[in-house]
């Protein structure tokens, strides 16, 4: 089944493709060193939306419109390896049609991943998720406003996510929703400490740390700045709070928080 | 008598040589830099670069009341990685983009400053950055990012001459404090970035006229060359970019070369590469080498090898013997025979998972990691070009490290194209998407983890090769290390604390958050019979001594 192409422009970038295939998330292995080591499914499910609206005026629906280019055949002029790629994308061709295009990195990462895995994408297929159906799961049945706020807006427990769809890509962010703990950053890491003068056990998240200090926000928003030396436990845990939405959203409610999570570009 | 004016002239003169003299950093002073530890001569405060100082008015019972004395802002906001010299009562540093300021080292105020005009042309791959000068006679020497060579006079600073060493827009830069031997001043060229052919040149300290030149990657018609196939030597890097080291006895000044050119994809170079990630002895009088130690054969990780040689007169397995120690940023500690290169001894001293070891030469066996798996070190090494130290007192040596930290290498083609950057790689952190310690400086907050590396300062006792101490630090440590007679150890480090530790424990004595990254070796001099410390943090320069 092919994806269908969304005929506003503007939607695209609303819209996200989760396959049924994509749960499993099989990853593509990638040939040789001038390519990634291997491709995900969501970032190439993710750039051929962007490949739709953005490229095929040019290079038509099968990227073969172009002479002595063709995706599907991996036929290129002048690109060698994805930073090739990256690099005429965002840089664009001299004396061409072929324009710059100020995409961000998860973007980058998905139309890349598209174009590597063109000719055998086609046939997989997949949903399509709308991030205004997504911001609604965001705000109510995913609960996930009781704990992220978007750009300075909601609690401060765990990390706003206004710029989240700049920061990550396609495959990762499915990943987090699927497998929190399994994916969650170093950095998000929940800490514990516990003072040696009264005992007191304070819970947050590290925004900054050194060797002689850490400096959190803590579970009721303040901000901490502990000594290590005065504390008797500082734990870093490899749980999360966050659930997991596996077997709890359908493969569509996914595609819908996804695409709202990618549709997250920070405020500019 | 009434004199008559000869007569005068001669006594003024008589009154006066004693005091010129004294101003004069003469050849014989410099080679024996180590008795005047009032002052910090070279930029690794000797020639044989231990960064040891046998001052002991600072000791573990009063370090405890250090008080800062003054604070030298830099009038720029690049990184401040200068190491001072002090020579009879005047500093000497270097501020970003090549600006010499001399100072009172008491006061901190400034008598004089020399500005270059960088050309627009120079490209250093990683900062507009100076790590200091060297001095004969009343003469200072100072490389630039635009790959010149100034003479500047001590007293007025003004310049005497200026020599083209090598073409900014082929990626030529020069960053490194000059080493001034007998008459000559002694420069390296960095751009392993942009697949420069590195080379070592020697000048004329009183005319700037160029007296030696060697290629650190051999010409077709030299020994070594066979370690390249076909013209990948023409763009094979070997960039020499940190001050070496000279043994006035054997009259071997010895040099560590950088990475080979593309410096991540070496399928487009094969061989061993020479010299890259080498130490090279020469003949200081005609350039000539005499013996070289590769480090890293065909290196695909940018293990630069340019790290300070630190020259050692010890026992070695019962026989007194002229050893070379050297950290390496590919994770080894090795001892080497400084008077013909053989190597003694060798093991790693952080992570290291490119090789399983070294085999007898002190080849390293390689073990490539998998694609998509981590090699350890990653791209900026488990040490690189910070000063390390060696302590003749505790006998130990000192080097400050990045641990626990890994680079999923990706090697992809590079095609040369002059001036223009040619590494040739897509290289990854072993986590997507987290933050990874860069080779750059740290800004305010450090948002990476202990899962990406940490950091710290070991002691190595060169007889073993094993660590005799470790002092961990949460992030990793870019920073000089300096250590004195009373057994005190000074160093920084990206968080931006200053740190004096008990050089045979390791433990904390001292500390004090300076508030921007130590990427600067501190050292220590007197004056008016006060023991200083100096150490540079973000942009500023900070002086310590006893509180009065």
């Amino acid at each position: 089944m092919k994806i269908l192409c969304l005929s506003s422009r503007a939607l695209w970038l609303c819209a996200f493709v989760l396959s049924t295939l994509l749960l499993q998330s099989a990853p593509v292995r990638a040939q040789g060193q001038d390519r990634a080591p291997e491709y995900f499914q969501s970032d190439i499910q993710y750039g051929a939306q962007i490949f739709a609206t953005q490229c095929t005026a040019c290079h038509g629906t099968g990227g073969d419109q172009i002479p002595g280019v063709n995706f599907r055949a991996g036929q290129f002029k002048r690109v060698v390896s994805d930073n090739d790629l990256r690099a005429t994308i965002t840089t664009g061709v001299p004396g061409t049609a072929m324009q710059p295009f100020a995409f961000g990195a998860s973007e980058l990462m998905g139309i890349v991943s598209y174009l590597r895995n063109m000719n055998s994408y086609d046939a997989h297929g997949g949903v399509v998720g709308t991030p205004a159906r997504g911001q609604a799961l965001f705000a109510g049945a995913g609960n996930c406003a009781s704990c992220h706020a978007i750009n300075g807006k909601g609690p401060r427990v765990a990390p706003d996510l206004g710029d989240i769809g700049s920061l990550r890509t396609a495959e990762f962010l499915q990943n987090t929703l699927l497998d929190p703990a399994g994916s969650m950053l170093p950095a998000n890491r929940p800490v514990r400490a516990v003072t040696k003068k009264d005992g007191k056990v304070i819970n947050g998240r590290r925004l900054n740390e050194d060797t002689y200090s850490v400096q959190i926000i803590d579970e009721h928003e303040h901000l901490v700045s502990l000594t290590k030396s005065d504390l008797q436990e500082f734990s870093v845990l490899t749980t999360t709070p966050m659930p997991s939405y596996k077997g709890k959203f359908s493969a569509q409610e996914l595609a819908d928080l996804e695409a709202y999570l990618l549709s997250l570009k920070g405020v500019k | 008598m009434i004199p008559t004016q000869r007569t005068f002239f001669l006594m003024l003169l008589a009154l006066l040589v004693p005091f010129a003299l004294r101003a004069q950093v003469t050849p014989e002073r410099l080679l024996h830099a180590s008795d005047e530890p009032q002052n910090w001569l070279t930029y690794s405060g000797s020639y044989a670069s231990q960064r040891y100082s046998s001052l002991k008015q600072l000791d573990p019972s009063n370090i405890k009341n250090l008080e800062l004395k003054w604070v030298f802002q830099a009038q720029s906001l690049q990184k401040f990685e200068t190491t001072p010299l002090v020579v009879d009562g005047v500093m000497y540093i270097t501020q970003s983009p090549n600006d010499v300021v001399a100072l009172d080292p008491k006061t901190g105020r400034v008598f004089w400053l020399y500005h270059y005009a960088v050309s627009p042309a120079a490209r250093p791959c990683c900062g507009i950055v100076n790590r200091g000068l060297a001095i004969l006679g009343d003469t200072l020497f100072m490389d630039t990012v635009d790959s010149h060579l100034i003479a500047i006079d001590s007293k007025d600073g003004h310049a005497i001459w200026n020599v083209k060493v090598a073409e900014p827009g082929a990626g030529y830069a020069m960053t490194m404090a000059p080493l001034v031997i007998k008459d000559k001043v002694i420069v390296g060229v960095a751009g392993g970035e942009f697949g420069v052919r590195g080379f070592i040149n020697a000048y004329e300290a009183g005319t700037g006229k160029q007296l030696w030149h060697f290629d650190t990657i051999p010409d077709p018609d030299q020994p070594g060359h066979e370690s390249w196939k076909g013209t990948d030597w023409e763009h094979g890097g070997g960039a020499v970019w940190m001050t070496g080291s000279y043994d006035p006895d054997l009259n071997l000044t010895y040099w560590g070369t950088g990475n080979p050119g593309p410096d991540f994809n070496a399928v487009q170079r094969e061989g061993d590469n020479l010299y890259s990630d080498s130490v090279l002895a020469l003949d200081p009088d005609t350039g000539k080498l005499k013996w070289y130690f590769q480090f890293s054969p065909h290196d695909p990780y940018d293990y630069d090898s340019v790290q300070v040689p630190v020259l050692v007169n010890t026992d070695w397995k019962g026989t007194p013997r002229k050893l070379m120690l050297w950290g390496n940023r590919n994770g080894f500690f090795y001892v080497l025979d400084r008077g013909t290169g053989k190597f003694l001894d060798g093991k790693p001293f952080a992570k290291v998972n490119w090789a399983s070891g070294l085999d007898a030469n002190g080849r390293p066996i390689a073990t490539p990691q998998p694609a998509g798996v981590p090699t350890y070190p990653g791209i900026q090494g488990a040490t690189n070009w910070y000063s390390p130290s060696y302590s003749p007192h505790t006998g130990l040596f000192y080097l400050s490290t990045w641990e626990d930290y890994g680079t999923i290498f990706s090697g992809v083609s590079a095609e040369y194209k002059e001036g223009t950057r040619y590494t040739g790689g897509a290289n990854m952190a072993p986590i997507p998407g987290a933050e990874n310690p860069g080779g750059i400086r740290q800004g305010p907050i450090n948002t990476y983890t202990e899962a990406l590396a940490t950091g710290g300062v070991v002691a190595i006792d060169p007889h073993t090769g094993e660590k005799k101490w470790k002092y961990p630090m949460h992030d990793v440590n870019t920073s000089g290390i300096l250590t004195t007679a009373t057994d005190l150890l000074f160093v920084g480090g990206r968080e931006g604390y200053f740190q004096v530790l008990d050089a045979r424990s390791g433990a904390l004595l001292w500390k004090q958050n300076l508030g921007g990254d130590i990427i600067a070796g501190p050292i220590t001099f007197l004056v008016d019979g006060k023991q200083y410390i100096t150490i540079t943090a973000g942009n500023s320069m900070f002086a310590y001594a006893l509180r009065e």
